[in-house]
């Protein structure tokens, strides 16, 4: 049992129907309780679907419980069958459904359904989220791709792409807009907009590229060790990322990478050359997020914004290694924990000027008055913006540029404020206006007259820092010797 | 009353049982954990039921909450961890981050029911740990067992046996209602002569009002079945009203009150005229907006037959079928009096068959759960969050206009709207 005020991920089914949801003629019939419904929400509220997602739930109750939940399950694929007409079902268990036995596997194909049944396990008391949408794709992948003629090098799949993912919709069409100039042919791409029919013509592609690992590599891996095909592993977040991608993928097609390299549109290296960006050169930054958008932003941060990655860390267990490893790179020690407190302990403690990461640390930044861009799930409604946005790509490194410099006082702005330093609304004390308001601290007169002399860029990082060696040292109050003690004790 | 049960009786009702789509008991968490300020609530469950407080929570994460998830592992379910002792760490490690906490609901779940773990002796046993400082009291809001607001039930109902004993006269009003709300009914009744009037649940643990054979209690909400069922084993008496839902139903629910209390009618006129006329005139400005639009209700909460009411009655609007997961005729005999006969009703649910009625129907404002709304609204239909009703303050005379409002606003979105 453990104490858990947040969840980074939902459970196992709800992976499954990320993946049900973002493909067309599936459906998904659910062993589960009323309350599980609530999972509905997540596809029509935050990421605004207009379609309820393709999943009937069986909605037992206690009194069903020791006989007819059986019945009712047979009942709720057969009805669903006929309502929908899809052209394969998912059938599954939710963590109470799993508990109760009823083998939905079985129980489906004992109906005797004109369709395939896929049916997927999910153990719910193990595994989690981004793992469920794995094992369902792959579980449907196993269930209809069929061995063929890989056809022309240039040919390939786009895996990975679910509903309700950070951005998925953009990154495809930039990375398929991308592919098509390289003159790379796509076959399929899954599971976002794909059928069964579609997973079904998987074998037509020399290679796959496994456009977000969490919920797309173990197909691929699949696919690699089945049919034979190619895979390209480099998730192009990122200016050099991008290059890599195009690279590798222009290796495996045989197709010549130079016209798409020459005009790549990408502002983001100039962006960051410029003499404005002056200001962001060594800003610390926290990151944390989903595996692969962690390591992503990690690069981007310190070899493309000049940032000095100081945490780095993930809540995806599957990717533990990867994320060490990246961390070992930046020369730190990684933070790979599902502790939504655990995270928040770090980044109270490295004190960042921004933090790079999720909903909840957008929330743990906002309660320690820090800078913070969304870089990975868990999401909000914002998350999904209504203009285009991708992270993938050059396009999506120009977003990635816009996104995470704005939350920081841009240069020119500082110097705006060193000129309109008594305005009474565009004082450097303001600070940013959704940033918390948090002054526990007494400050004296002199220590006080002392701080409005640090030049006003670094002057709210003195005041946190030394409010920081205050508390930490027991201090009640804060005097001309705290400030300079503080100075001294984290240089600079 | 006899009459108005026979004119139930006589009423049709659809009764479904399919595919429901409403939350289970748990969320009650998300508005019980505002209203009581130093309980905290300790979900024993799974994953799932942590992503659901957290999804319908929605969106706004608080400072750090009053409510978690004790999540059950495999080691739980294997037996290799002994689950009692697992619990009782966890409440240790809650407890000691948390010493504010007076008061501690271990909530259960689907799984903790189905694997049987005892809650009510897990409460027992770390009530005597950690009393008397910190109470620590159980119920279920299972989706197994419970719908919904039928959590705000099982949690009231699991105060009642705690309560204090008494004999002495006096109002308690059962069901959250927002702190605003509670002290303008506090104002009207002490206006009335009514006293004392306590309410259930209390802002903080240790004012958990005194309940005996002198007590008659108002319920506030239409879903509290269990809990008037243990207030009336304590020897209190339920006063039967519609409830204060608009101005009509609010001033039922004080007139009902000031019968009880022997108070006369030009005393509540009295107290109550210009509250009254001002709620009048607030919810007189959505009519001409809201008047002869056609309305359904998917079943969630438990209040959409007293919003029936409601807007039928003091909107001129029509309704053309109110669902609700869980008809209780008796709580519900003075409103359903009150209903006009046109009004389908319908208790349970099969969405996919609703959904088609719905549809055929097409309303010109539909009251559905957040996972339909989007999707009817793509179709070309409006609608009105249904949980959105237990967040915001709608009862009394001064929110009668905010309730009209809520219902109006959809209307008005679609059209303004030129897109
Ligand atoms: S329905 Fe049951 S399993 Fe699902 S969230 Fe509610 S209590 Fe948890
Ligand atoms: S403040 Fe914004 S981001 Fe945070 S929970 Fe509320 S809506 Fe979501």
């Amino acid at each position: 049992m453990k104490l858990t005020l947040w969840t980074y991920e939902g459970p196992p089914h709800v992976g499954a129907m990320r993946v049900a949801t973002a493909m067309e003629g599936l459906h998904y019939v659910l062993h589960a309780p009323q309350g599980d419904t609530y999972a509905d929400l997540l596809f029509t509220m935050i990421e605004r679907q207009s379609k309820r997602p393709p999943v009937t739930y069986t909605t037992f109750q206690a009194r069903d419980l020791g006989g007819d939940t059986a019945e009712l399950f047979k009942n709720a694929a057969r009805e669903a069958y006929e309502r929908f007409k899809p052209q394969a079902l998912l059938v599954g268990a939710s963590c109470t459904a799993e508990l109760i036995q009823d083998d939905p596997g079985g129980l489906a194909r004992a109906l005797g359904l004109p369709i395939p049944v896929v049916p997927v396990e999910l153990p719910a008391y193990q595994k989690k989220e981004n793992w469920g949408a794995a094992e369902t794709f792959y579980q449907l992948v196993r269930a209809f791709a069929v061995k063929a003629e890989p056809g022309p090098r240039a040919r390939c799949n786009i895996l990975g792409p679910t509903a309700l993912g950070f951005r998925h919709r953009d990154d495809v069409t930039e990375i398929v807009n991308l592919l098509t100039h390289l003159g790379i042919a796509i076959n399929v791409i899954a599971p976002l907009g794909a059928t069964p029919s579609d997973l079904a013509r998987l074998g037509h592609a020399a290679f796959n590229i496994v456009l977000y690992p969490e919920t797309g590599l173990q197909a691929a891996s699949w696919l690699s060790r089945q049919f034979g095909q190619g895979m390209v592993k480099t998730v192009p977040i990122g200016v050099g990322a991008t290059r890599d991608f195009i690279a590798e993928v222009s290796a495996l097609a045989g197709v010549d990478p130079s016209p798409v390299l020459d005009d790549d549109g990408a502002r983001l290296p100039w962006y960051s050359r410029s003499v404005d960006s002056t200001y962001l050169t060594g800003k610390r930054v926290f990151v944390f997020g989903d595996g692969s958008h962690a390591i992503a932003a990690a690069r981007v941060a310190s070899e493309e914004l000049g940032f000095s990655v100081v945490g780095l860390g993930t809540y995806t267990r599957e990717f533990a290694r990867e994320v060490r490893d990246a961390a070992a790179h930046y020369g730190i020690e990684a933070t790979i924990t599902d502790d939504y407190l655990e995270v928040e302990a770090k980044i109270t403690e490295l004190q960042p000027e921004l933090v790079l990461g999720s909903q909840m640390e957008r929330h743990i930044a906002k309660r320690l008055g820090i800078s913070c861009a969304v870089i990975s799930a868990p999401m909000h409604v914002e998350d999904f913006p209504a203009r285009y946005s991708p992270q993938m790509g050059f396009e999506g490194a120009n977003v990635i540029f816009d996104t995470w410099v704005h939350p920081l006082m841009m240069g020119l702005e500082e110097h705006l404020l060193g000129m309109f330093r008594e305005d009474p609304e565009f004082h450097d004390e303001a600070g940013a206006s959704h940033l918390a308001e948090n002054r526990p601290l007494a400050w004296d007169q002199a220590a006080e007259k002392e701080l409005k002399k640090i030049p006003f860029f670094v002057r709210g990082k003195a005041r946190r820092n030394t409010e920081r060696f205050a508390a930490d040292h027991g201090l009640t109050g804060i005097t001309l010797e705290t400030l300079y003690d503080a100075k001294a004790h984290f240089g600079r | 009353m006899t009459s108005s049960t026979a004119l139930l009786e006589e009423r049709p009702v659809l009764r479904e049982r399919g595919q429901r789509e409403v939350f289970c008991g748990l969320t009650g968490i998300i508005w019980l954990h505002r209203k009581i300020h130093d309980a905290f609530f300790l979900v024993v469950g799974s994953r799932t039921c942590a992503h659901l407080i957290q999804s319908a929570a929605g969106v706004m994460i608080f400072a750090e909450p009053r409510f978690a998830t004790a999540i059950i592992d495999e080691r739980d379910l294997a037996g290799l961890a002994d689950a009692n002792d697992e619990l009782d760490a966890v409440v240790t490690q809650l407890l000691q981050r948390r010493p504010d906490v007076r008061l501690l609901f271990l909530v259960g779940s689907c799984p903790s029911e189905v694997i049987k773990l005892d809650l009510s002796r897990a409460a027992a046993r770390l009530g005597r740990r950690f009393g008397p400082e910190v109470r620590v009291l159980n119920y279920s809001g299972s989706g197994i067992e419970t719908t919904f607001t039928q959590g705000e039930d099982a949690c009231l109902a699991s105060m009642v046996p705690v309560m204090p004993a008494t004999d002495a006269s006096g109002l308690l009003v059962v069901g959250a209602l927002a702190d605003v709300v509670e002290d303008q009914f506090t104002r009207l009744f002490a206006a009335m002569g009514i006293g004392p009037v306590r309410f259930l649940p209390p802002r903080q643990a240790r004012d958990l009002p005194a309940v005996g054979s002198g007590t008659r209690f108002l319920l506030a909400q239409p879903f509290l079945a269990d809990t008037a069922r243990a207030l009336e084993e304590r020897g209190a008496a339920r006063i039967p009203a519609p409830f204060p839902l608009g101005v009509e139903g609010t001033t039922l629910w004080l007139q009902a009150a000031a019968r009880a209390f022997g108070i006369g009618v030009s005393h509540v006129r009295a107290a109550t005229d210009m509250a009254q006329e001002r709620g009048r005139r607030a919810v007189a400005r959505y009519r001409a907006e809201l008047a002869g639009k056609r309305m359904f209700f998917f079943p969630d909460s438990q209040l959409e037959i007293p919003l029936a009411r409601f807007v039928s009655r003091e909107l001129s609007m029509n309704v053309i079928e109110a669902g609700t997961p869980y008809l209780h005729r008796q709580h519900l005999a003075e409103e359903l009096a009150l209903l006009p006969a046109s009004v389908a009703l319908s208790e349970g649910q099969d969405v996919e068959r609703q959904l088609d009625r719905c549809r055929a129907a097409r309303p010109d404002l539909i009251v559905c759960g957040l996972g339909l709304a989007n999707p009817l609204e793509a179709e070309g239909l409006t609608t009105k969050w249904s949980i959105e009703l237990l967040f915001t303050p709608v009862q009394g005379y001064d929110q009668a206009g905010d309730l009209a409002e809520l219902f109006a606003r959809p209307l008005v979105r679609r059209m303004r709207l030129a897109v």
